[in-house]
Parts: structure tokens; C-alpha cells; sequence
């Protein structure tokens, strides 16, 4: 069977938040894109929708503050359902070290023009009541936010108008700028975006995309409990871990007053059922901050499988084995703040521009991915 | 019998009764107004499903998870 030309310049697999960025964005640019979705879900369904800076290298905190910029841009005009708010990040500092690291972050962010600050002990009481007393301060990040990210997904997709098709089919194959459809269907465009997270690894085995496994809780309606979202400095320790499991206290005031409680991390598992025993670590870990959380009504856990690349830096940039083939995968837990810069960042490099940061750290040849995945020679179109 | 308050109203229930039947028989049968403006109700009855969700002495608690006890206060809005 002979490729079918989409009616479309560019095909996107993957309809979730970084998948949806980059088709408003090349629609934005006057591109026709056809999205491509099996439905499964992948962390945008089940992520907080922190929109966060970070700061672990350069490359991290130069993507995720442009992105947020992007994002607060995107604000006024996002619709009700995509609960934007721009709350802000508190860092929690549990002691002098860890006051120390708020200070480094502090100066960090700061020298990025981010706008920062450092509370005290008792700024920290005042702004957030229902902390434990004896947290030493806390970093404050102004233009950090939350949204409900499936909805953020929606939206982009929507704006793009009659540039955007959406079709519910599943692809089981990629070669170039090829694709194949679990209906053995082979769909050709200019160019195929893989944009589907996790799930981007069964269709190019070469990618080093590994899968962390997080739980997730939410309460019952509580307004005003908590006011910014609340995560501690030992976060990023947790962040950075590679093997075992580990727990940090990350808690988001969602806009209808639950409170939305993370996070976990465990590698090499794509068993999603909730285990008690981590979902106990993190809760207690959470009690540790929030000692009033003991006397809430807790309605639903969940887990998700976030994408992670070796480096921590999502891969963003063509295939260097397979022409067509382009990337926007292993985004791990930072695929909604990321999105709308990791959407810039590929259209510039389709596009052949010079993109406002250097693009280079994300580029998907910095990892040894195979030449070519040739189908085999009955399914060749 | 045992007398619960709900929403202000007083209500007289036999022993054993659970907070949800008590909203069937005083009530709307609603437990709550959703984020929406909807009035939502017990669904499964066995404590999953979260629907039954109601304010109890000031705190959320499941409906039917729930007996009535003397002096009970039973909030079901906003």
C-alpha cells in the first residue's frame, strides 16, 4: 500500500500539552497539522499542571523561564476551564542548609530576571498559616503558576482553528516522515512530530526515555487552606535521584479550594496501580508541612508515568537517523511548564531560524540514537 | 430514636441510620452543590465513589459511611 499524503503539512503525535503546543504553534505559523491521538493518556492527564521555573543547569532554567513567559502571555486569554493561576511558588526551607540552598536558588533566579524573594520564619507564617511551626523560610517565585493541563491542551488545539485536525487513531509505526496506523494505513507529510511522551519509546525503541513513576492525591473542597503552591527545598533532591523510590512535599491549591498533594518517584515501573505503602511515605511527608491535613477528606489517588531523559532535558530537535522525523519527547515532570518553548524551540529548527535560546542542549543527537528503522520489507510503503 | 439536625431543620431518625438515608428522608437526598452548581447524591453506597461527600460537625465526611448520632449537624449547601 502506497502512502497516503495527510492533508496537513505536519503530523503531531500526541495530543497532550507538548504535542498540542507545537501544533498551535505551527498552525500559529500557518502550517495545516493533523494530531494524532490514541487516547491512551499520557502525564498530561494525570500531572499537577505546576507551572514551575527550575533551575538544576542552564539549559533547564533558560527553557522553563522563557516558557513561563510564554505562558503568562497565553494567560489573559486562556478560557475558565484551563484554571490558570498565577500563584506563585513557595520553597520551603526546613532548616539553615536548606535555607542556605533558598538563598543559592534566590540568586540564581534572580540573575535570570526572574522575580524572587526571600521569606523568614515569620513572613512565612503570615503568608501560609497552615505550614508546622519551625520552618526556617521559604523562596518566593512570583510568576510560577498552576493550570489544569488536559484543558491547557484543549484550548491550544482549539485556537489553531481549521489549521488543526484532530483524529483519535493510534500509530504503531514511525519511519522518517512516515507513519502507520494500527489500521495499516501509512499517512506521509512533510514532517512527523513525535510528541507522545512515554509512549514515543515503543515507536523508536532508541530513544532513552525512562519511565518515573509518580502518585498523585486530592482532597475534598478546602478554600483558603493554602495559597501558593508549597513544595520543600529536598524536592529537587528527590528530583535527582535515579534509582529507588523517593518522596518530597509538593502541595497545590487547585482554584475549586482541593488541595492537590505530590510527590513520588519510581523508576522502571509501568505498573499503574496505587501502592500504599509509597502513597503512606508521601502522605506522611506531607503531614510533616501540613499537620492539618490529617483532618481531610482525601477522594481520589492516581498515579502517572512521567518521561525521562538521561540528562533531565527533554529532547527537542529532528532525528538525527531519520529525516521528517522531528522530537518533542522527555519532557519528565516539566512537560506543561516547557510546553510552549519547547514548541517555539522545534518550529524555529523546522523553520531553520535562530530560535532566543540556543537550542543546542536539547537537541535529540546528543544522545546515539539509530540511523534508520527501516520496516520491514512487507511493510515497507 | 435519634435527633439530627439537617440544614437547620431538626429530623427524627430510627437507630442505625446512616447520614445518607437520613438526607433521603429529611432532605433533597443531595449531599452537595458540585463546583458546577449541580446538587449531587449518593451513588454507590459502599464509600468509593466520593459523590456522598457532606459537611458533618464541620467536617467532610462520606454520607454513607456515616450514622447519625444525637445532636448530628448535617450540612448539605452551598
Amino acid at each position: 500500500m502506497s502512502p497516503a499524503q495527510a492533508r496537513a503539512d505536519v503530523i503531531v503525535v500526541g495530543a497532550g500539552i507538548v504535542g498540542s503546543a507545537c501544533a498551535h504553534e505551527l498552525a500559529r505559523r500557518g502550517l495545516d497539522v493533523l494530531v494524532l491521538d490514541d487516547r491512551r493518556g499520557g502525564a498530561t492527564a494525570v500531572g499537577m499542571g505546576h507551572l514551575v521555573a527550575m533551575d538544576d543547569n542552564p539549559a533547564e532554567l533558560a527553557l522553563s523561564a522563557w516558557s513561563l513567559e510564554l505562558w503568562r502571555h497565553l494567560a489573559p486569554d486562556l478560557d475558565d476551564a484551563s484554571a490558570y493561576r498565577n500563584c506563585g511558588t513557595l520553597w520551603l526551607a526546613a532548616d539553615d542548609v536548606e535555607m542556605a540552598a533558598a538563598d543559592a536558588k534566590r540568586a540564581t533566579l534572580a540573575a535570570h530576571g526572574l522575580d524572587c524573594q526571600l521569606l523568614g520564619a515569620r513572613a512565612l507564617a503570615t503568608a501560609e498559616p497552615a505550614l508546622r511551626d519551625g520552618l526556617h523560610g521559604a523562596l518566593r517565585v512570583a510568576g510560577d503558576g498552576i493550570l489544569y493541563a488536559p484543558n491547557a491542551a484543549e484550548w491550544l488545539l482549539a485556537k489553531g482553528g481549521a489549521r488543526i485536525i484532530r483524529h483519535a487513531a493510534q500509530v504503531v509505526q514511525v519511519c522518517g516522515n512516515l507513519v502507520r496506523l494500527a489500521d495499516e494505513r501509512w499517512l506521509r507529510a512533510d514532517a512527523v512530530v513525535l510528541a507522545n511522551g512515554i509512549h514515543a519509546a515503543d515507536l523508536c525503541p532508541d530513544l532513552p526515555l525512562r519511565p518515573k513513576k509518580g502518585h498523585l492525591l486530592i482532597t475534598d473542597r478546602y478554600p483558603g487552606r493554602i495559597h501558593h503552591q508549597l513544595v520543600e527545598l529536598g524536592y529537587v533532591t528527590s528530583a535527582h535521584a535515579s534509582e529507588g523510590t523517593s518522596v518530597a512535599f509538593n502541595a497545590q491549591p487547585r482554584p475549586t479550594g482541593q488541595i492537590f498533594l505530590g510527590s513520588s518517584r519510581q523508576f522502571d515501573t509501568l505498573d499503574r496501580r496505587v501502592e500504599g505503602p509509597v502513597l503512606a511515605r508521601m502522605l506522611r511527608r506531607a503531614l510533616d508541612y501540613l499537620p492539618g491535613l490529617a483532618g481531610l477528606n482525601a477522594i481520589r489517588s492516581w498515579t502517572g508515568f512521567r518521561a525521562a531523559s538521561p540528562d533531565g532535558l527533554p529532547l527537542l530537535g529532528p532525528h538525527p537517523g531519520q529525516p521528517g522525523l522531528w522530537l518533542a519527547v522527555g519532557h519528565e515532570g516539566l512537560g506543561v511548564t516547557t510546553a510552549p518553548a519547547s514548541a517555539r524551540l522545534l518550529a524555529a529548527q523546522l523553520f531553520d531560524e535562530r530560535p532566543p535560546i540556543d537550542p543546542t542542549p536539547y537537541q535529540p543527537q546528543r544522545f546515539p540514537l539509530a540511523q534508520s528503522a527501516v520496516p520491514a520489507q512487507e511493510a515497507r510503503p | 430514636m435519634i435527633d439530627v439536625h439537617l440544614d437547620g431543620r431538626p429530623l427524627r431518625v430510627a437507630p442505625g441510620t446512616t447520614v445518607a438515608a437520613a438526607l433521603c428522608l429529611g432532605g433533597d437526598g443531595s449531599s452537595r452543590t458540585s463546583v458546577g452548581g449541580q446538587r449531587r447524591a449518593p451513588f454507590c453506597g459502599m464509600g468509593v465513589c466520593q459523590e456522598c461527600r457532606v459537611e458533618i460537625d464541620g467536617q467532610r465526611r462520606l454520607a454513607c459511611q456515616t450514622l447519625c448520632q444525637p445532636g448530628m449537624r448535617v450540612e448539605t449547601r452551598p
